[in-house]
């Protein structure tokens, strides 16, 4: 009896109110035409690049020479069994576009969970012990940023080798410092408040205080923050894969379906176009997203 | 001011430094392109002979010392493809790669400024929305696919541009165009966010409630204000031009530096690709010195004494 009581407690007290928060904030987002509109866009972009195999079960792989550069379906000479056309090597080019998604879905979104995680770690020391150690992070800060970021991800990768982990590390990794600089700002204006020297007062260890004190109330712009760089993350990762430097074949990606089929640009115009298309509708869809976000609860993140 | 000079200098020369060591130690621990350039029969002893004489077999911070020492008088070492000085190769690129940079600045800061100086004005109309519309778009597209579209377009469909090599303005449009676009759509996004918050600034009311014209209050005014934060911006978004011109160079088969460290890197070319980043990342860190001291002459209101917290 007590043992529920104390469940029942524990579900109004602590979970309800995070419910509450959640749906308020999906109202919020819900009420801006635009933030909806890439929500749902971004909802239904997600689940195809899941669900595709169940009502789309050709092999992106399938080499078929005798069907090459079959057209999209609404063109003369397309048919059916390719809605989108084949490429070079008869190979359907839908199928590939539905492979593609997941791979710059997946990079883009463990990517920026990775520059979150650096950024929000870094951040958070930097901040909260200050002196020495601030000094020593923020320097690196700045040679971080004063690094070419397109260079540094090339170099690397060339370093490394093409593989889809790597990928994910070095983006995540030349990208932590908007997300430090950010954190770091908010925590400089919280270390002092009362409720931290209170709980520093009682002897609360400096990381629980860190985790469990300042880290919520400084982690929303970051998610904002997130979400807005998730684009350009997926930008980067289709010109990893354009150079021939993103996640490895035989997995199809956007950036690599450019790159062969930018070779018969006169020949095939889908070849070069629909992988852009898949491209620029994901993005879109983030970035109505997240100005949706920023505008609804961080104004303040305006000018990034 | 002379000190918040030379605090800017010595913070240049701590990441010039940082740079360096970066750019080295990455480019090192890549694959042995001693393998590379010799005959896939060549006997261990050669091998060996090569690697020793490239200096490869010393301790890597021995290594660094020598690229350090060297780079200070101006020599980046020798290019294992081109059988040439580092530094003569990237003087002969640059031009070509600070010429497409400067086409798609002078493309993204003439057209994304005015747009969002007119979106701010005619805040929540259909043009702002139009215009932020078609900037969302440019925001969200690749530019090199941009590119590839450009090409398709004025090259194979109209056929009226070239679509590759340098030369003439014809040759310049695209590359320019599919940089400078997406940039543009930056800009002119972050000039109609700071215009509105400069015109909900007391001063503006009050020039306006002196009667002066709108026109007036926006060019005299407001502009000045909004200009001073797109300062900084523009000049770090120069070296994310100089950056994305790696791939766009490569589509469009400009002769530059981008095109280059991507070749470089399939080669293994290992001091030319430390040599390009080095430059790269030196033009960056100018750039961005330009742009701190110009600050200070266009905002008397920052203080120059006080950007410890900065």
């Amino acid at each position: 009896m007590n043992e529920k009581s104390s469940t029942l407690l524990y579900i109004t007290d602590e979970i309800s109110p995070r419910l509450r928060l959640m749906a308020d904030t999906f109202k919020e987002v819900a009420r801006r035409p635009s933030a909806l509109a890439g929500g749902i866009l971004l909802v239904i972009i997600i689940l195809t690049s899941i669900f595709f195999p169940f009502f789309y079960s050709v092999d992106p792989l399938d080499i078929n020479l005798l069907q090459r550069f079959t057209p999209p379906a609404w063109q003369e000479a397309g048919s059916l069994a390719h809605p989108l056309g084949t490429d070079n090597l008869g190979r359907d080019i839908l199928a590939r576009i539905f492979y593609g998604s997941r791979v710059s879905l997946i990079v883009g979104f463990a990517a920026v969970l990775v520059a979150e995680i650096v950024g929000i770690i870094l951040g958070l020391i930097s901040g909260y012990y200050g002196g020495k150690i601030d000094n020593f992070i923020m320097r690196i800060a700045d040679i971080f940023n004063a690094y070419p970021f397109m260079l540094l991800t090339i170099s690397v990768m060339a370093v490394l080798g093409p593989s889809t982990f790597n990928l994910i590390l070095v983006l995540g990794i030349s990208d932590w410092v908007t997300y430090a600089r950010t954190i770091r700002g908010s925590v400089l204006s919280l270390k002092n408040k009362e409720f931290v020297e209170a709980s520093r007062a009682i002897g609360t260890s400096h990381p629980v205080i860190i985790f469990r004190h300042i880290l919520p109330n400084v982690i929303s712009p970051l998610l904002i923050l997130g979400t807005l760089r998730v684009g350009s993350i997926i930008i980067w990762e289709s010109g990893l894969s354009f150079l021939g430097m993103g996640v490895p074949p035989p997995m199809p990606t956007w950036g690599r379906m450019l790159a062969e089929g930018r070779v018969y640009i006169t020949e095939a115009w889908w070849l070069v176009c629909l992988p852009g298309f898949a491209i620029l509708l994901t993005i879109l869809s983030v970035n109505l997203l997240g100005d949706g976000l920023r505008d609804a609860f961080d104004p303040r993140l305006k000018n990034i | 001011m002379l000190r918040y000079i030379l605090k800017r200098l010595w913070y240049t020369v701590y990441v010039i430094v940082g740079i360096s060591m970066i750019s080295f130690f990455f480019v090192h621990l890549s694959g042995d392109p001693v393998m590379l350039m010799l005959p896939g029969d060549a006997s261990d002893q050669e091998i060996e002979e090569l690697r020793e004489q490239l200096g490869f077999n010393d301790p890597l911070h021995e290594q660094y010392w020598r690229f350090a020492y060297n780079a200070v008088q101006g020599d980046l070492g020798n290019s294992l493809y081109f059988n040439a000085p580092v530094m003569k190769i990237v003087l002969e690129r640059l031009p070509a790669s600070l010429e497409l940079a400067i086409a798609a600045m002078f493309i993204a800061l003439s057209i994304g400024i005015p747009l969002g100086i007119i979106s701010a004005v005619r805040h929540g109309t259909m043009l702002d929305m139009g215009s932020m519309l078609v900037a969302l778009f440019g925001l969200s597209m690749p530019h090199f696919w941009l590119g590839i579209m450009l090409m398709l377009f004025f090259s194979v469909f109209l056929g009226w541009l070239p679509t590759s090599g340098r030369g003439t303005l014809a040759h310049l449009i695209m590359p320019a165009l599919s940089l400078g676009l997406p940039l543009m759509a930056m800009f002119a996004r972050l000039t109609r966010s700071v215009m509105l918050e400069v015109l909900n600034l007391d001063y503006i009311r009050t020039a306006r409630a002196k009667g002066l014209k709108e026109i007036i209050v926006i060019s005299k005014h407001a502009l000045k204000n909004t200009l001073i934060p797109l300062v900084t911006v523009a000049g770090m978004q120069f070296s994310a031009i100089l950056g994305g011109t790696v791939i766009i160079e490569t589509v469009f088969a400009w002769p530059g530096l981008g095109r280059l460290v991507v070749q470089a890197i399939f080669r293994r070319d290992y001091p030319l690709v430390q040599g390009i980043v080095f430059v790269l990342a030196l033009i960056f860190v100018g750039m961005n010195l330009i742009v701190d001291i110009l600050y200070v002459y266009l905002d008397p209101q920052i203080s120059y004494t006080e950007d410890k917290e900065k």
